[in-house]
């Protein structure tokens, strides 16, 4: 008994510990401060940013008439620079048909299917990131504002376990580069401090806009860990966990990233 | 059609060296990856660029496949006078996308 509450403690001061690493407020960056001074500029010129031309293509679903309703996004939510406005910066956020949080992407999603009563879209399709790309670009420069509260906390709290926890044959967590290691280099690339006010991004390496679902899956595999598979809650709550992190900095959708 | 941005100013002074800048949609296949049955993905490129200046060329470029998805291509040109700036983009199977843009000259 005495040695099980030994362990408790010894166990809570382990967690206390791994907390405590975590980036202090006042040092917290976007992704951008950490990318080359010519895909900062890519990403905030509209002509030059290819994730635009998505964007593009986002407007015209947006106004597009899908489903067995036959309705469009616009039939309900209108001009989408002002009803989409902020949105965003939301995301994840919990939903009461599911008890548990969604993202952007499965947000657009449940709308389709109940609203529009149209097929969902495939998770890294060109149209679900359109549209989300769109939706986010409303957002831009507004700070993030992920809710927090009872509801919220035990997902936030596994995703930041997630986070912090051992994966894959290097046996590498995301907090010992995020965390720990965040300004130094890795692969000629610095290493951010894993904010996630971009996304959807444009990646120079994929030549594609991609979600932040997808980036994270990318890490895995980095650390040669098996991908936990598109739209599975543990990915969510990561996501979850990671805008919370970024609380209140500016949203940067869509960001260009190396 | 691929979606296209274009950007010219759209009034300029007589003389003035203009900067456009065009970005199109396309995903620059290079023909030396190979897909996921194991056989190459087949090349799909733009290959070539014209900008016309009241049906004058001022701008052309060959495009290859070390060209990266979503070329986007700036360049600069005198304005001359009012009038229309053709854009048009030909991939290697002789298709062609052209885009127009106005500037006004003083």
């Amino acid at each position: 008994m005495k040695r099980t509450a030994a362990a408790i403690a010894a166990l809570a001061a382990a967690a206390t510990a791994a907390w405590a690493a975590e980036i202090p407020f006042e040092q917290r960056r976007p992704d951008s401060d950490f990318v080359s001074a010519d895909s900062r500029a890519m990403q905030n010129d509209d002509i030059a940013n290819p994730a635009m031309l998505a964007v593009l293509d986002g407007e015209a679903l947006w106004n597009t008439k899908a489903g067995e309703t036959n309705q469009s996004c616009a039939d309900c939510h209108g001009d989408a620079t002002k009803s989409m406005k902020g949105v965003a910066t939301r995301y994840p956020a919990m939903v009461a048909e599911q008890d548990r949080p969604v993202d952007l992407e499965q947000r657009i999603n449940m709308s389709r299917l109940a609203d529009q009563k149209a097929a969902a879209l495939p998770f890294e399709s060109k149209d679900l990131l359109a549209l989300t790309a769109y939706v986010a670009r409303q957002s831009r420069g507004m700070p993030v504002a992920v809710k927090d509260d009872a509801q919220a906390k035990p997902f936030i709290a596994a995703g930041r376990a997630l986070f912090a926890e051992r994966q894959g044959q290097l046996n590498l967590s995301c907090a010992q580069c995020h965390d720990d290691n965040w300004g130094r280099t890795l692969a000629g690339n610095l290493i951010p401090q894993a904010m996630p006010t971009g996304y959807p991004i444009y990646r120079l390496e994929w030549q594609a806009v991609g979600s932040l679902q997808r980036r994270l899956r990318n890490c895995m595999s980095g650390m040669r860990a098996e991908p936990y598979a598109l739209g599975a809650p543990e990915l969510v709550d990561l996501e979850y966990y990671l805008m919370w992190r970024a609380r209140g900095m500016a949203m940067e959708a869509p960001a260009v990233r190396p | 059609m691929a979606r296209a941005l274009i950007h010219v100013p759209p009034s300029a002074k007589r003389g003035d060296i203009v900067e456009i800048k065009t970005l199109i949609s396309h995903v620059m296949e290079t023909g030396y990856r190979i897909g996921v049955t194991g056989k190459p993905i087949p090349r799909d490129i733009i290959d070539d660029f014209v900008c016309t200046y009241n049906g004058e060329e001022v701008f052309r470029a060959k495009l290859y496949p070390a060209i990266a998805a979503n070329p986007f291509i700036s360049f600069f040109t005198v304005a001359t006078e009012s009038g229309t700036l053709a854009f048009s983009w030909t991939d290697q199977h002789g298709a062609t996308q052209v885009q127009t843009a106005t500037i006004k000259v003083e």
